[in-house]
């Protein structure tokens, strides 16, 4: 069942077509992403669901409701994490995450979502004084304070270093258990790939496709590419007479081959057959990185 | 309004945490009143300012410094932070409308005043003798016009400010020449003639003599309660236009 439907969606800042006929639907339970380049439409799209701003065409229905009409049901409903911090400096972490829970009928237990966040022992701590990871934790968890049904997140993980990104990370799946709905606006293919049942990837105020990770990746009808150093002489002709292989390359004493099908083990296989030690043995295999920029035409 | 309790709690709590707004708009002019009435000369009627005290001339011109200080520089900068940081925004997702953060923010602006205004009072009548009100009803309605004059000056100043930065340093620039014609250097009963004309026109100068007649028991004049309205209406009418959500 689909807990957001957005049709045909329009919006134009004064000469600027900023979303062109964008169309999507996020079912109950999924994390879905929305990926694009800069300026895409992605936030002002996120903006339109969220009931910030009015679109001027098409349709949106969030929870059944419409998000200008209803925006007061809504709001109660749906947690949203803005990509700017929002708080006043001299307001402190603890204080914050009472004050937005006493903005909403049934929230979280805040103690709990600090400790969730990485945030307990600076419940006392100014805003001010925070970190820029710690102000994105806190962010999230004011997104999700209110107990909503759909969480929406923009650029969620962006300033975080590695290890607080997977913290993040985990903390969104474990959202998603409990069976919140998280909609997830962001820049890096990795967290799209790891987090996301469906990505929509939105280009110039259109989607361009709507898929799962995997799926994306198969549209782009990559190579695969194997390149290693042969410990013993090894005759080029023996790889390149393989069905698999396309192209056998010399790049100094290593050697690239690129084909497709079940590549890597054609060419171990010959390897092995001939008692030739592959050293610094590397593949390359389409990412969502390939399948993006493929979408976005910025190859 | 869900959340207007709460929200003026926070507001109050994140006013007293700037101690440098707290000194200036509650404490400094109560303590105004306390050093100047101590000055003995400023304690005896002079005939120069028509048998008054000095003492009795700087009780309504330290009320009118809390008006400017809450006005011009606490207000805007909170305004104007509120709109660059987002805070307005962030709200607008949750089931609380921006709207209620501004009503949190002027009922803690108007309860600082009373207290603060409160506080000078109680000075100057128990320290000095300096009489209470003797025609409260005009008195409170030049306090409310002069207060609302202000704010609507300090209210365009964070519309149109494009930083917080911006808002405070230009609301503390107009400070001077707004206090200066309210007469805290120079009272306006000893102002040349010119002077004390041009001050009959600003809002805090019209502010002062309404508050002054009224201490006195007179009802303030014509003149300068629509002064203050005039400000009201201007610049009320023009933040409301420049105002921006985010």
């Amino acid at each position: 069942m689909p807990v957001i439907e957005v049709e045909n969606l329009r919006k134009r800042y004064g000469e600027r077509l900023a979303v062109d006929g964008v169309s999507f639907r996020v079912e109950s339970g999924e994390i879905f992403g929305i990926v694009g380049p800069n300026g895409a439409g992605k936030t002002t799209t996120v903006e339109c669901v969220e009931g910030l701003r009015a679109a001027d065409a098409g349709a949106i229905r969030v929870l059944g409701l419409d998000p200008r009409r209803d925006g007061a049901e809504l709001h109660r409903r749906l947690g949203v994490q803005l990509q700017e911090s929002a708080l006043p400096d001299r307001m402190q972490v603890g204080e914050a995450l009472d004050l937005y829970a006493s903005f909403y009928p049934r929230p979280a237990d805040t103690r709990r979502l600090l400790e969730d966040v990485g945030l307990a022992d600076q419940r006392r701590a100014r805003f001010g004084r925070l970190s820029g990871g710690q102000k994105q934790r806190l962010s999230i968890a004011l997104a999700l304070v209110g107990q909503p049904e759909i969480a929406v997140l923009d650029e969620l993980t962006t300033g975080l270093d590695p290890n607080a990104r997977r913290a993040t990370w985990d903390l969104i799946e474990q959202v998603r258990e409990r069976g919140v709905t998280v909609v997830l606006v962001t820049h890096s293919m990795e967290e799209a790939e790891r987090l996301c049942d469906r990505v929509a990837v939105i280009v110039a105020g259109r989607v361009v496709a709507v898929d799962t990770p995997a799926g994306l990746v198969a549209r782009v009808d990559a190579e695969q590419r194997i390149r290693f150093r042969p410990l013993a002489p090894l005759d080029d002709g023996l790889l390149a007479a393989l069905p698999e292989v396309r192209t056998v390359t010399r790049n100094g004493s290593q050697v690239v081959v690129t084909g497709t099908g079940n590549l890597l083990h054609a060419v171990t296989s010959v390897l092995a057959r001939n008692q030739i030690v592959a050293a610094e043995l590397r593949m390359d295999q389409a990412s969502l990185d390939d399948a993006y920029v493929a979408l976005t035409g910025r190859c | 309004m869900t959340g207007l309790p709460r929200l003026t709690l926070m507001e109050l709590k994140l006013f007293l945490r700037e101690p440098l707004a707290v000194f200036f708009s509650v404490l400094f002019p109560a303590l105004l009143v306390a050093i100047l009435g101590s000055v003995p000369s400023f304690r005896t009627p002079a005939r120069d300012i028509g048998g008054l005290r000095v003492i009795d001339l700087y009780v309504p011109i330290a009320i009118t410094f809390v008006l400017v200080m809450l006005a011009l520089n606490v207000a805007p900068t909170f305004l104007a932070t509120y709109r660059e940081r987002g805070v307005l925004r962030r709200l607008a997702t949750t089931p609380v409308r921006p709207l209620t953060l501004l009503a949190a923010q002027m009922v803690m602006g108007l309860g600082t005043a009373v207290f603060s205004v409160l506080l000078v009072l109680a000075v100057g009548r128990l320290a000095f003798g300096v009489g209470l009100p003797r025609q409260p009803v005009g008195f409170a309605l030049a306090l409310v016009l002069a207060a609302a004059a202000v704010f609507a000056i300090g209210l365009l100043l964070a519309a149109v400010a494009p930083s917080a930065r911006t808002a405070q340093s230009l609301g503390s620039v107009l400070i001077f020449p707004v206090m200066f014609f309210a007469g805290l250097w120079v009272p306006r009963a000893v102002m040349p003639e010119l002077l004390h004309r041009v001050s009959d026109l600003t809002p805090l100068g019209a502010g002062v003599q309404a508050l002054q007649d009224a201490t006195g028991g007179a009802w303030p004049q014509p003149l300068h309660l629509a002064v203050m309205a005039a400000y009201v209406a201007v610049f009320g009418l023009l933040a409301a236009r420049a105002f921006r959500w985010q």
